[in-house]
């Protein structure tokens, strides 16, 4: 009786459907096994916080040091404010300019031409696609002191030494701040663009009927139209707070705008790869990726009580 | 629908001739920086100084020459263009594959699966735990870096699944009927049928790849194995140098002529146009699978 019921359970006598099943399940274990060997085995070097991380060298062989990383986060907690200030700086900044693809989008419905419209489509999306590199070139070209800038300065007697934009502490959240437009704003319009061809005419009609004008058909049917995809944009945008991506600062970087460009995805690199204290890194990357996630769920839970939908 | 003529009051056309000149403003601002390296490309270093701002001034070929003669572009370019073409090819078969497979909801295990993937959008383990692993996996100059990392990535694989399921599922099943297996569904079936994501994805993907600098720069050190951003990036901050070797190659000619053939913004213009070119070529006729793909994208949200 005993091996009769083993074979009942044995693989043979599955369903078709189960059967299917699993090999489904095989063909995707590659798949799963790329992402935890990719994206989730990184996970592990966490564990490195706790240790004085030496390159090359077995885990067995480091100096356990248990919280001492985490309390130099503290020791130096005037540079890591700093550091957090730029980040904010440029986070909220962007944040503040949110509204901005919308108004250019509305601006682009109201163009009459649709070829002059899809021509404007084309050419402001081009910035989104070239790297910061490229974008660094373009700006050494314009505003570095021999560019563009200075050139047609001197042409008008302007010889300020310091006219180099990129070299000033001051400007540089602002100067990034605007290149970070310069380079976005056109393709995040599209889907303001998308958003907006997907409003009813039926209000539009409505808004005519009752003798609104263009402002009052912007303001009345328009806007309230784009409202959903702009909350979605802005929780996202929350929920990166921290993140503001190493390669615009890692191309902008020069030791003159030191103070004010270092955010912590530059920080995160700079402790980890200049000054090898690849512990230290790690302690500042774990945090800001546990504070990223903390973030995110929040601003999920706030898009689920106000919208209905979640995020995720 | 009749064209029916709209009578806009004096207001509404002020307001649209000030919309359409802040809109043609930016378009410029967007464009201009392009048309002026690329001018600058093909004008004298001496041009340059004194102010090229519509057409090339003193027009010369002599900046590209000096620089291809140097031939590290040549190999940047011919590793850059490999790992677009190696990489995205990877990159959307292992998505669609899978994409594919997480549409059948027989698969043991699919919601946890699935969960799995789209996890690692938002779980970043950080750049220096990233650098660890791949050091570890042993990528250093080695030409798989480019293309192995990024071949499962969660995002396209949300573009394509919903695709995917927005066919219609009598093709699979009588295709099934018909006798066909899992593979020969996908290759048969399916993907003659997602052209336009397949296309929207492949695109990403390409941009993606030639823009790419970080495994680049952390792991490859091999100077036959560099890409055109991390060249870019090195003339671009030792322009002074280069310039310098490059006026010592030259021979002839009085010590002003020297300097002057070669100037570090020149050589930064042009080496700029060089890496940018690629994407201007291609960029017009493929924006629309971009603006596609956004929008498939943006319905998931």
């Amino acid at each position: 009786m005993d091996h009769k019921m083993f074979f009942s359970a044995s693989f043979f006598n599955l369903s078709g459907k189960k059967k299917r099943g699993l090999k489904y399940l095989l063909l995707a274990l590659p798949f799963v096994a790329f992402v935890i060997a990719f994206s989730y085995a990184p996970l592990y070097s966490w564990i490195y916080a706790f240790f004085h991380y030496q390159m090359g060298h077995k885990i067995s062989n480091m100096p356990f040091v248990g919280f001492d990383n985490f309390i130099k986060l503290y020791n130096q907690r005037n540079e890591i404010f700093r550091v957090l200030r730029n980040t904010l700086a440029m986070s909220l900044l962007n944040i503040a300019f949110t509204p901005l693809p919308a108004v250019f989008a509305i601006m682009l419905n109201e163009i009459r031409s649709t070829k002059y419209r899809k021509f404007i489509q084309t050419t402001t999306t081009l910035p989104n696609f070239i790297s910061w590199f490229v974008i660094f070139g373009l700006a050494t070209a314009i505003f570095a002191s021999g560019g563009l800038i200075t050139t047609v300065m001197a042409k008008f007697g302007v010889t300020a030494t310091n006219t180099n934009i990129m070299a000033n502490n001051d400007a540089t959240w602002w100067f990034q701040l605007s290149l970070g437009i310069w380079k976005g704003l056109g393709w995040q319009a599209i889907i303001y663009i998308a958003a907006i061809a997907g409003i009813d005419e039926e209000l539009y009609d409505a808004a005519k009927v009752d003798g609104a004008n263009k402002m009052q058909t912007i303001m009345h049917v328009t806007v309230p139209g784009l409202i959903p995809t702009f909350l979605v944009l802005l929780l996202l945008a929350v929920s990166n707070l921290l993140n503001n991506g190493l390669d615009q600062y890692f191309v902008f970087y020069n030791p003159m705008v030191s103070d004010k460009i270092e955010v912590l995805d530059y920080y995160v690199y700079k402790v980890g790869i200049l000054v090898n204290d690849y512990s230290f890194s790690i302690v500042i990357g774990m945090l800001k990726s546990l504070i990223s996630v903390v973030l995110l769920f929040t601003v999920n839970t706030i898009s689920k009580n106000l919208r209905g939908e979640s995020l995720v | 629908m009749t064209q029916t003529k709209i009578r806009t009051s004096p207001e509404e056309r002020g307001l649209q001739v000030v919309n359409t000149i802040l809109v043609t403003l930016f378009m410029l601002i967007c464009v201009y920086p392009f048309y002026y390296v690329i001018i600058c490309s093909f004008s004298s270093p001496d041009a340059i100084s004194q102010g090229v701002y519509f057409l090339p001034v003193d027009f010369t070929l002599s900046t590209y020459q000096k620089i291809l003669e140097r031939g590290d572009i040549f190999r940047a370019f011919y590793i850059s263009c490999l790992r677009t073409v190696l990489g995205t090819a990877l990159c959307v078969f292992a998505s669609s594959l899978f994409a594919f497979l997480v549409t059948k909801q027989e698969m043991f295990g699919r919601k946890f699966i699935y969960r799995l993937v789209i996890t690692t959008m938002y779980l970043n383990a950080g750049l220096i735990p990233w650098y660890i692993t791949l050091k570890a996996y042993g990528f250093k100059n080695n030409f798989l870096v480019y293309i192995i990392p990024g071949a499962v990535n969660a995002f396209y694989i949300i573009l394509v699944k919903t695709y995917f399921e927005q066919l219609p599922a009598s093709l699979e099943e009588s295709a099934e009927l018909d006798g066909a297996g899992f593979f020969t569904i996908f290759t048969k079936i399916i993907l003659p049928l997602s052209k336009p994501i397949i296309a929207t994805v492949a695109v990403y993907c390409a941009v993606g790849q030639w823009n790419c600098w970080m495994d680049n720069y952390f792991f490859v050190t091999d100077s036959k194995l560099q890409t055109m951003q991390l060249i870019l990036y090195n003339y671009l901050t030792q322009a002074e140098q280069l310039a310098n070797s490059m006026r010592n190659s030259l021979s002839g000619g009085n010590v002003a002529a020297i300097q002057n053939a070669i100037s570090p913004q020149s050589v930064q213009m042009t080496v700029t146009v060089m890496t940018i070119v690629p994407i201007l070529c291609v960029y017009p006729s493929l924006q629309k699978y971009f603006a596609k793909g956004i929008m498939l994208g943006a319905v998931k949200g």
